[in-house]
């Protein structure tokens, strides 16, 4: 308790990006989320675990502002940069690649929606249609199209989940070069502890409507201390995930 | 088995149909013409073999005949130019305010109230039955025209238009959120593009509407027009004037639908397609 507050405060010290206190959110008499505190430094890259049905989900539609009905009796400060990266790539198919990068933003950005497109790998792809895509093309469109926002506060929700196993780390290593060089604050959601570790500075675990876990991942640079340090955490972190969520 | 032995014989045995059995078939370039031109075989036999009563139904060369004649003296162009601009002028009326109707009782709460009732109301009412009143408040003149057939238009445009609006992705809404599109980005990115299918499809039946509303009212009461030539030609007996005039319809009708089609697949080309 004493060393959570301690974190908050200092976090507090450098304005955190992201700072919830007793967010709340009830679907028919059943209670989801019973009050989540929540502090994200800016630049840090936080993975959300949690069985499923757990209000994953529903906790980043209440951060992403997508939900009218979240409400909580402490403070809710999100930035007005957020980005949102959904399961499925949601790209408009009537629009071709680069439009959909730059959607919304004016002609003047679409230089960097070019150079955002080649960063995800996709150069010279700007006039495709998005059905001429593969699922992890698709993707890293939706990644470029959050990139090119210079998102303070990054969301993800399970982002790789219907990619194949080989995509999926290619799409890892992505992403963890990417929000080094853009540096938003980062929530993604997973129900994949290995991703989780791999990527992320912090791992929070949903359980019973709170955030029961909130653990550093440090990993050390050294590789064999590294691997050591990555099969205790996964330990922990499945025994408190539980059996079911084991495979 | 088999596949050790297909592949020792070196060229690789590709499924025979691996083609995939839901999609239709490759369309051949002047395919649509099948239809018709096995009709035109068919008529041309009946009357090359006297099967058929001329003073019942000409023979098609006897129809040319008729139409170049027709077209020396004029009167087919100038009485087709005339049909053709009260058509347009009715598709462009009617499917206009359709589509601005359906925005408005799709994308506003009061207007969906308003609009939408008043819209599934008339509908019962058959296009031909409003004809008297709209005499009376028209008068006989080209506005009643072009208005019989701009009503003809709404409809099927209207109703296109409104079902293809309620069916817009709900994921694409909440995208237009977390973007922060602004109102006009949203109608202009997302919803309308969204609807240009069922705007298409409204367009389709829409035309077909406007035809068939141009032949009642040029029938009605006309002193110009294909229907007007027709009727002119009924009183004299000219069946082979007539056919030309109901061969002109048909030319018409297949044509716009032709333009239309050409029209929604350059303007669907983001969409994968199924079938033709
Ligand atoms: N719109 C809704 N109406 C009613 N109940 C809902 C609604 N959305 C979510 N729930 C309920 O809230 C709970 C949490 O759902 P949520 O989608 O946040 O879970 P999740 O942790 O994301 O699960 P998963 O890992 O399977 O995606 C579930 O029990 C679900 O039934
Ligand atoms: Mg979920």
């Amino acid at each position: 308790m004493t060393a959570y507050d301690g974190q908050a405060f200092a976090a507090a010290t450098i304005e955190p990006a992201v700072r919830i206190r007793d967010l709340r959110r009830t679907f028919t008499l059943k209670g989801v989320l019973n009050g989540i505190d929540l502090d994200i430094a800016p630049g840090e890259f936080v993975a959300l675990l949690g069985p499923s049905g757990s209000g994953k989900s529903t906790l980043l539609r209440a951060l992403a502002g997508l939900d009218y009905e979240a409400f909580g009796s402490g403070e809710y400060q999100v930035p007005d940069r957020t980005s949102v990266i959904f399961q499925d790539a949601r790209l408009l198919p009537w629009l071709n690649i680069l439009d959909n990068v730059t959607l919304g933003l004016g002609r003047q950005v679409r230089e960097q929606g070019r150079e955002t497109l080649a960063e995800v790998g996709l150069a010279g792809r700007e006039g495709a249609w998005p059905h001429e895509l593969s699922g992890g093309e698709q993707q890293r469109v939706a990644l470029a199209r959050a990139l090119v926002r210079q998102p303070e506060l990054l969301l993800a929700d399970e982002p790789f989940g219907a990619l194949d196993a080989l995509t999926r780390t290619r799409m890892h290593d992505l992403l963890r070069r990417l929000s080094e060089v853009h540096d938003p604050a980062v929530l993604l959601v997973t129900h994949d502890i290995d991703e989780a570790i791999v990527l992320a500075d912090r791992i929070v675990m949903l359980e019973g409507g709170k955030l029961a876990v909130d653990i550093q991942v440090d990993l050390p640079p050294d590789p064999d201390a590294r691997a050591h340090r990555s099969i205790d955490l996964r330990a922990e972190l499945l025994a408190r995930l539980g059996p079911s969520q084991a495979a | 088995m088999a596949t050790l032995s297909a592949l020792a014989t070196a060229p690789p045995a590709i499924r025979p149909a691996a083609r995939n059995r839901f999609l239709a078939h490759r369309a051949a370039r002047f395919g649509i013409l099948l239809g018709p031109g096995l009709l035109l075989l068919y008529w041309s036999v009946l009357s090359f073999n006297g099967w058929l009563d001329p003073r019942v139904l000409p023979a098609p060369w006897t129809a040319v005949e008729a139409a170049i004649e027709l077209i020396r003296d004029g009167r087919l162009q100038s009485n087709l130019a005339v049909s053709a601009g009260r058509a347009l002028a009715g598709l462009a009326l009617g499917s206009s305010v359709a589509l601005a109707l359906a925005l408005l009782s799709g994308l506003t709460v009061l207007g969906g109230y308003v609009i939408d009732g008043l819209v599934q109301m008339k509908r019962g009412i058959p296009i031909l039955a409003l004809i008297p009143f709209m005499v009376l408040w028209l008068g006989i003149g080209e506005g009643l025209k072009i208005s019989v057939i701009a009503i003809a238009v709404f409809f099927p445009m209207y109703i296109q238009v409104h079902t293809a609006l309620r069916a817009i992705d709900l994921r694409f809404v909440e995208l237009a959120e977390t973007l922060r599109l602004s109102r006009w980005k949203f109608l202009v990115r997302i919803v309308l593009p969204g609807t240009l299918p069922g705007v298409l499809t409204g367009l389709r039946f829409g035309t077909t509407a406007a035809w068939l509303a141009l032949v009642v009212v040029e029938q009605l009461n006309a002193t110009s027009g294909i229907g007007y030539m027709v009727t002119l030609a009924r009183d004299y007996a000219q069946t082979d004037v007539m056919l030309v005039g109901l061969v002109v319809y048909a030319i018409l009708g297949f044509g716009s639908d032709l333009i239309v089609r050409a029209l929604e697949r350059h303007v669907l080309r983001w969409r994968r397609s199924f079938g033709r």
